[in-house]
C-alpha cells in the first residue's frame, strides 16, 4: 500500500510540477495549493484509476478528496480494497 | 420576491470571505480617456491623482487616437447606434462584413466571424466544432474565457504543462485514437508575458494530425515583424487553423472579439456558436473604430515598432535595478514578488508615487507567483518610463528586493 503513496508522488510530481526547485511532500496541498487545477484533476483520476484498476465516482473525486497525495491514498485504498 | 435574509446572509458571508482573504476587488475610477496619463479617483471620493498607467492593454497607443475616434463618430452618424438584433436576423451591416474580411486579411487566414467579445468567441467555438469522439489538449496557463469554452464543450479534455513540448507531444500519443484534436494555447500569456512556441507546435499537430487554435489577444496588431500576431513571429502564418483575438486591448480597446482561420470552422461558428446567435454583435460605432486601427496598421509599422523598443527599454531599466523579472520579450512585462502581501503593498507605495501597476496573486497566479504585472504601450514616452522606473526604484529599495534573487526575497517575505 505504500507503493500507492510513492507511485501517486512521482506521477503528480512529474505530471504537474513546472519549476525544478518546487518541493512536494505527501501532504503539500494541491488543489488548494494551486499545483494542480480543477481542469488538471481529471487526467489525475484517469491516472489513478487505469493504473489501479478502479472506478472513482464522480461524487468521490472531489477537490477536497484529491488536496494531497495522503488525502488520495486515503482514496485510492478505499477503491483498491473493495 | 423571496430575497430572505437567509439568503442575504449568505452572500454577505461569501463577500465577507472573500474580503477576509485580501482578494476583494475593487473598481478604480479613471476620469480621463484611457493614455498614458491617466487620472483616478481612488479610494472612491478622494481627490483625483495624475497617474502614469502602466498596467493597460492600449500596446499600440490607439484606444483613445484622435482618427479612431473620428472613424467611430463618422460610424455612429451613418450606421447609428445599435442593431437591436443578432446577427442572422436583422443585425449584419455591410460594415460588419467589411470588418471580417479584412480581419481575414490581416491575420493571413481564409475567413472571420465576429463576436461581441473575445470571451465570447472563446466560449463559443469548441461547442460549435466538436463533440464526444474529440479530444482538446490545452497548455495550462491558457486564458479563464478558454477553460469556460472547454467546460462547455463535450470533447473529452486534457492539458500540457505549460509550453512543455514534449509533454505535449506524450499527450497527443496519448489520445492518438481520438477522431479530431485540437492543441489549444495562448499566443502571448497574459500573466507571464512569454509566448507560445507555435512553430513546434505546428509541427507536432502536423505529425499527430491535430488542429491548432491560438487566442492572440494580447499579440494583434504588434507581435510579429508587421504586427499580425504571434503566428507571424513564429514563421507560421497561414499554418493555424483557429485564431481567435479581441478589438478590446491593442486593436483600438473598445470592446468585440473573432474566430478566424479554416473556412469550414468559421462556417461552423456561424452555424452552431450561441454567443454569436444568441447576442447581439459589435455596434456600428466601434466597427467603424476597428476597420480604421486596421487601415492605419496596414500603413505602418511605427507604432508596433515604438512599443518594441519601448519594451526593450523598460525590461533593460527593471533588470538594472535589481528587480526579478519574468524573462520575455513582450510588452508584459511581470515584476516577481512572489509573496502576496509585499506585491500589494509595493502596488500601494508605486500608486503614491504615481505610478499605476496592480499586484496581481492566487488565485490568479499560482501560490507563491505574487507579481506586479507591468504593461508597456506605444502611448508610453521615454520620459514616463523614466519616470516610472524611478519610482519602481524607490519603492523597490524601501522593501529591499532590490538585487535580491527569488530564494532571497522569499527568504525575507515568505510566500
Amino acid at each position: 500500500m505504500e507503493d500507492i503513496k510513492k507511485t501517486v508522488l512521482e506521477y503528480v510530481i512529474e505530471e504537474y510540477l513546472e519549476d525544478e526547485d518546487e518541493e512536494l511532500t505527501y501532504d503539500t496541498p494541491l488543489i488548494s495549493g494551486g499545483i494542480v487545477d480543477s481542469f488538471s484533476m481529471v487526467s489525475l483520476k484517469r491516472f489513478l484509476e487505469s493504473k489501479y484498476k478502479i472506478s472513482i465516482p464522480d461524487d468521490k473525486a472531489t477537490p477536497e478528496a484529491f488536496d494531497s497525495v495522503d488525502k488520495i491514498y486515503e482514496l485510492v485504498k478505499e477503491f483498491v480494497k473493495a | 420576491m423571496s430575497y430572505s435574509n437567509k439568503v442575504k446572509g449568505i452572500y454577505k458571508e461569501q463577500l465577507k470571505d472573500i474580503e477576509d482573504k485580501g482578494i476583494f476587488k475593487e473598481e478604480r475610477f479613471i476620469h480621463s480617456s484611457q493614455a498614458a496619463d491617466i487620472e483616478v479617483e481612488f479610494p472612491k471620493g478622494t481627490e483625483l491623482k495624475k497617474v502614469i498607467n502602466m498596467c493597460s492593454n492600449n500596446y499600440l497607443g490607439l484606444s483613445s487616437h484622435p482618427e479612431v475616434i473620428k472613424a467611430a463618430h463618422e460610424g455612429l452618424d451613418s450606421r447609428g447606434y445599435g442593431m437591436s438584433s443578432v446577427r442572422f436576423i436583422c443585425g449584419t451591416q455591410d460594415i460588419h462584413r467589411k470588418l471580417e474580411r479584412k480581419v481575414t486579411e490581416f491575420l493571413g487566414t481564409e475567413d472571420t466571424i465576429l463576436f461581441p467579445s473575445c470571451m465570447d468567441a472563446n466560449t463559443g467555438v469548441f461547442e460549435a466544432i466538436l463533440s464526444e469522439e474529440d479530444v482538446m489538449i490545452s497548455d495550462r496557463l491558457v486564458h479563464a474565457s478558454i477553460i469556460d469554452g472547454i467546460r462547455l464543450c463535450s470533447a473529452q479534455h486534457d492539458t500540457f504543462k505549460h509550453s512543455n513540448m514534449g509533454h505535449l507531444e506524450k499527450k497527443l500519443q496519448l489520445h492518438a485514437d481520438k477522431r479530431l484534436k485540437v492543441v489549444i494555447t495562448d499566443g502571448v500569456f497574459s500573466m507571464d508575458g512569454d509566448t507560445a512556441k507555435l512553430d513546434e507546435m505546428a509541427g507536432l499537430c502536423k505529425k499527430y494530425d491535430a488542429m491548432l487554435f491560438v487566442d492572440d489577444s494580447h499579440s494583434s496588431g504588434f507581435i510579429g515583424k508587421t504586427g499580425r500576431g504571434t503566428h507571424e513571429k513564429y514563421g507560421v502564418l497561414g499554418k493555424i487553423d483557429i485564431i481567435t483575438t479581441t478589438f478590446g486591448k491593442a486593436l483600438g480597446g473598445a470592446s468585440g472579439g473573432c474566430v478566424s482561420g479554416r473556412k469550414e470552422i468559421v462556417e461552423m461558428c456561424r452555424q452552431k456558436a450561441r454567443p454569436y446567435l444568441f447576442s447581439n454583435t459589435i455596434a456600428p460605432v466601434v466597427v467603424s473604430g476597428v476597420l480604421k486601427v486596421l487601415d492605419i496598421l496596414s500603413q505602418s509599422t511605427e507604432r508596433r515598432d515604438k512599443l518594441e523598443k519601448n519594451a526593450e527599454y523598460w525590461r533593460k531599466g527593471l533588470t538594472e535595478a535589481g528587480f526579478v523579472l519574468k524573462e520575455g520579450d513582450t510588452p508584459i512585462v511581470p515584476v516577481m514578488l512572489f509573496n502576496a502581501g509585499l506585491a500589494q503593498n509595493i502596488s500601494r507605495d508605486l500608486y503614491e508615487e504615481g505610478v499605476y501597476a496592480i499586484g496581481f496573486f492566487f488565485p490568479v497566479v499560482p501560490n507563491g507567483k505574487a507579481r506586479i504585472r507591468t504593461q508597456i504601450s506605444a502611448g508610453h514616452e521615454i520620459e514616463h518610463l523614466d519616470k516610472a522606473l524611478e519610482a519602481f526604484l524607490k519603492v523597490g529599495k524601501k522593501y529591499n528586493v532590490l538585487g535580491k534573487s527569488k530564494q532571497e526575497i522569499i527568504a525575507q517575505y515568505g510566500l
